[in-house]
């Protein structure tokens, strides 16, 4: 049986992990752990891997070789129970992806519901409670259409977020808002850091990885080039990291 | 040239027409429930990873949107009758009506799940849902919604199309005029009179399509997009 971790083990630890699209290895070796509480970044050019290896940690991909635990469960493994797995992992996607026949509220409850069996009223009040949490409490009955591209996000985490994860991981969530959007998804997953949840997160937003990342992870062609604390973006010792900090945040 | 049309000698006739008009109505309604059933059923697993269960599937929707309503129809009514088995002529006919118009909406259907952006499922996936309850809760009615109206006006057609069912003498609409015809040698007029009732049921089925719409799709009532 797969237990949930210790306190003293990593939320989140990959090892040696490999994972390739057809010849095109994407993943080579890729190595890294995340401490409960402890906030990821994951950065790097386009097509370095961070998605693929995001997705590879709720097993939205499988990976060729490797080892990667997370909460106790061993995702590399065939035999992984996926629904615990998903119970444990929350990720929100760049696109949103609120389902759009549903009101805000719906989008929040029908995952409690439906998997955990929480009872309507319960799941409500849930979904209340996580919407304050993302500043959008009175977008409730709203459906995903008529809210902003800002707001839809902070909505999509509210609804991940109502499943009480243990991780959250973040894809490039505020790459497709207008930069007076981008701050109002940002905030909200800042005061996720402060309140403790552990989370890992691909970003090209260096000055918020900067501010709110425990550890850098920079990848570079399938492999973690250069990692450490966020210190290192301002003094890489990687020519790589030097030229992509360098570059500025340049949309990757 | 002179046309002469005596409507009073046909019209007398009417409760004939309206049992045969009820008749019709009848056999669209349960061929457009059950075959809705049965070609939602028919396009999830034309969807499945299990390659029997897909061909099987898509051999069904190929044999029927190949071959003639009028050919299903006397296959059903005389193959169940090869097998000793007696049905009347209204569930035979509500049966190859279903199995018609399970195909095409298998097809309709496919099409509304295939638009369903792919970032939806991993949204759900990523919730921990399982696959029927994405099915279900996810894709079902978003890809009608889609699809809404191209389903309709095929089970309008369907019902349309039912009047071939006058061939195994089920006495709907078609039937019933057939029967009046010969009877008063008023043949023009009772098809006349067929006709407007063929355009009125269809428009009471247009209007009930409409009225489920809102039923189904409450955002489209709150927000008043058209279908
Ligand atoms: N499902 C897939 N099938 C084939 N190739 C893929 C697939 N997903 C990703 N790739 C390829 O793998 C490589 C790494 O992709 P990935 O999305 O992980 O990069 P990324 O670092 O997230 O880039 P970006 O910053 O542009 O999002 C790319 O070359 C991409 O084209
Ligand atoms: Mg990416």
């Amino acid at each position: 049986m797969q237990q949930n971790s210790s306190s003293s083990e990593p939320i989140v630890s990959l090892h040696n992990v490999q994972k390739s699209f057809g010849a095109l290895r994407v993943l080579d070796g890729v190595s890294f752990a995340v401490a409960r509480g402890e906030v990821l970044a994951l950065i790097g050019r386009s097509g370095s891997g961070k998605s693929t290896a995001l997705r590879c940690i709720d097993r939205f991909e499988k990976v060729d070789g490797g080892e990667i635990v997370v909460c106790g469960h061993r995702v590399d493994r065939p035999d992984v129970n996926l629904r615990a797995l998903r119970q444990d992992v929350g990720i929100v996607f760049q696109s949103y992806n609120l389902f759009p026949h549903l009101t805000i509220e719906q989008n929040i409850t029908l995952a409690p519901c439906a998997v955990k069996g929480m009872a309507t009223s319960q799941a409500k009040d849930l979904a209340r409670k996580v919407l304050v949490q993302v500043g959008l409490e009175e977008k409730l009955h709203a459906y995903p259409e008529q809210l902003s591209g800002g707001q839809q996000q902070r909505a999509a985490i509210a609804r991940s977020l109502a499943m009480q994860p243990k991780v959250m991981l973040f894809d490039e969530v505020t790459s497709a808002l207008d930069p007076e959007l981008t701050g109002e998804v940002l905030k909200v997953i800042e005061q996720l850091a402060a309140d403790g949840m552990t989370m890992v997160m691909v970003t090209h937003e260096m000055g918020f990885a900067k501010g709110i990342a425990d550890r850098i992870v920079f990848m570079h062609r399938g492999k973690v080039h250069e990692t450490g604390p966020a210190s290192i973006l301002t003094s890489p010792t990687t020519p790589e990291l030097t030229q992509f900090v360098g570059t500025g945040n340049l949309k990757s | 040239m002179s046309l002469q049309l005596d409507f009073p000698a046909v019209l007398e006739r009417w409760p004939s027409f309206l049992a045969g008009a009820v008749l019709t109505l009848e056999l669209a309604f349960f061929a457009t429930v059950l075959g809705a059933l049965l070609g939602t059923l028919a396009a999830v697993g034309r969807g499945t990873h299990n390659s029997l269960i897909a061909g099987a599937c898509k051999v069904y929707v190929e044999t029927i949107r190949n071959t003639p309503l009028l050919v299903q129809i006397f296959l059903v009514y005389f193959g169940l009758a090869s097998l000793g088995l007696k049905y009347s002529a209204f569930t035979v006919a509500v049966a190859a009506l279903t199995i018609n118009v399970g195909a095409y909406t298998a097809e309709i259907m496919r099409a509304g799940f295939e638009a369903i952006p792919r970032g939806q499922i991993e949204a759900a996936e990523g919730l921990a849902l399982s696959r029927f309850q994405i099915y279900w809760h996810i894709i079902l009615l978003p890809a009608v919604e889609k699809v809404y109206p191209a389903l309709t006006s095929q089970f309008v057609l369907l019902m349309l199309a039912s009047s071939v069912c006058s061939q195994i003498s089920a006495e709907e609409l078609t039937a019933v005029a057939n029967y009046i015809q010969s009877d008063t040698y008023r043949a023009f007029e009772t098809y006349i009179i067929v006709a407007v009732l063929y355009v009125i049921l269809s428009l009471v089925m247009r209007a009930g399509f409409w009225g489920l719409g809102l039923l189904l799709f409450p955002r489209r009532r709150r927000l008043g997009t058209p279908l």
